[in-house]
C-alpha cells in the first residue's frame, strides 16, 4: 500500500471488525511543525497488552482465514523510517487508539493519497457506525460527522444517487478546500 | 468557491428520495458487498468501491445497497465483490478492477446478466 489513506482505511476496517459503534479519525497535516499525524480511535472490543504486541508482529493476525496480516507492522516500519512512530493504546472492553506520525517533509513519506475516497468508502459501507472525521491543515479544519446526516435521512439509504452525490461533494470539497498543494507550488 | 452543502440540501434530497421510493417499491433491491480486508484494500477494493459508487451517482441508479465485509479467505483473488439481486443466489466476482466493477453494476445489477468470466465458483 503506497498511500496513507489506504492504510487509514485498513486501520478503520479493523475498528469496524472490532465491533465499534463509534470511530473517530483525525488527520492532521502540520506544515508549520513539519508533522503528519493520523489517529483512529474506536469503542470496539479492545485488546490486551499481549495482543497489542502481536498485532505489531508481521506474522500475526486475528483473522482465522489466513495466517499473516501485514497492515500495521509495515506501516510502523514506514513511520519509523520517516522520524515518526506508530503506537497502539487499547483496553479490553473499552476500545483502541492507533496513532501514527511522520515527518511531513521526509523524502520517504508516503503521500496521503485519496483521503476523500477512504472516508466516503467507510461512511457508505458501514453506516451503522457513528463516524467523526477531522482533517486539519495547520489552522484550517474540516469536520465530518455522519450522525446528523443519518438522522436527517431517516432510513433513506446512503447509496441513493442524490444522497451519494451530496455526501461525495461534501467530503471532497471539504478536503480540497484546505488541502495543501504539493511542495514548490504556491496558491 | 465551491458550494457549501447544508442539511437543508439534504432535507430536499430526502423528500425526493421518499417520493421515488414509493414509485419503485415493487422492484427488488440489489446488494453489493465489497471485501475490505487488508488483502482486498491492498489489491484495489477502494477503487472498485469508488467505481461502483460513481456509476450509481452518474447513471442515477436507485435501489442498490453497497456494504463491506472483511477478508473471506480468497486473498489471491481480491478485490472481491459479491452481488445479490432480489431473491436470486449470491454471485461472487474476483479480480474486480474499476472497469469490471462498472460492468457488474451495468450488466448484472441493471440488466440481470451475470459476467461469467469473472465469477468465482463458491
Amino acid at each position: 500500500m503506497r498511500e496513507l489513506s489506504l492504510h487509514l482505511l485498513d486501520i478503520a476496517e479493523n475498528s469496524v471488525a472490532a465491533g465499534a459503534s463509534w470511530i473517530q479519525i483525525v488527520v492532521d497535516e502540520s506544515i508549520v511543525q513539519d508533522r503528519l499525524y493520523i489517529s483512529v480511535r474506536d469503542n470496539g472490543k479492545g485488546m490486551d497488552a499481549e495482543t497489542i504486541q502481536k498485532v505489531l508482529d508481521p506474522f500475526y493476525t486475528s483473522r482465522t482465514t489466513r495466517k499473516v496480516g501485514l497492515g500495521l507492522p509495515l506501516l510502523k516500519a514506514a513511520a519509523e523510517s520517516c522520524n515518526g512512530y506508530l503506537t497502539i493504546q487499547s483496553t479490553p472492553g473499552i476500545g483502541t487508539c492507533v496513532e501514527i506520525e511522520f515527518q511531513h517533509s521526509h523524502i520517504d513519506r508516503m503521500p496521503l493519497g485519496d483521503l476523500a475516497s477512504t472516508l466516503l468508502t467507510l461512511v457508505i459501507s458501514a453506516p451503522q457506525i457513528h463516524w467523526e472525521c477531522q482533517y486539519q491543515v495547520d489552522s484550517q479544519t474540516f469536520l465530518f460527522d455522519n450522525q446528523p446526516i443519518m438522522q436527517e435521512l431517516e432510513g433513506i439509504p446512503l447509496t441513493d444517487p442524490a444522497v451519494l452525490s451530496f455526501l461525495r461533494q461534501l467530503i471532497e470539497e471539504g478536503i480540497q478546500n484546505i488541502q495543501p498543494l504539493p511542495s514548490g507550488i504556491s496558491k | 468557491m465551491p458550494t457549501v452543502k447544508s442539511l437543508e440540501d439534504l432535507k430536499r434530497i430526502r423528500e425526493e428520495a421518499l417520493q421515488k421510493r414509493q414509485v419503485k417499491a415493487a422492484s427488488g433491491e440489489a446488494n453489493i458487498v465489497v471485501a475490505m480486508g487488508t488483502c482486498g484494500i491492498a489489491a484495489g477494493a477502494r477503487e472498485a468501491m469508488k467505481a461502483i459508487l460513481n456509476l450509481i451517482e452518474t447513471e442515477n441508479i436507485p435501489g442498490i445497497i453497497v456494504t463491506q465485509t472483511g477478508c473471506i479467505g480468497l486473498c489471491e483473488r481480491e478485490p472481491i465483490v459479491q452481488v445479490q439481486v432480489g431473491e436470486q443466489p449470491k454471485v461472487t466476482y474476483g479480480k474486480v478492477t474499476p472497469e469490471i466493477a462498472r460492468r457488474i453494476v451495468k450488466e448484472h445489477v441493471v440488466e440481470g446478466k451475470i459476467i461469467e468470466d469473472h465469477v468465482i465458483p463458491m
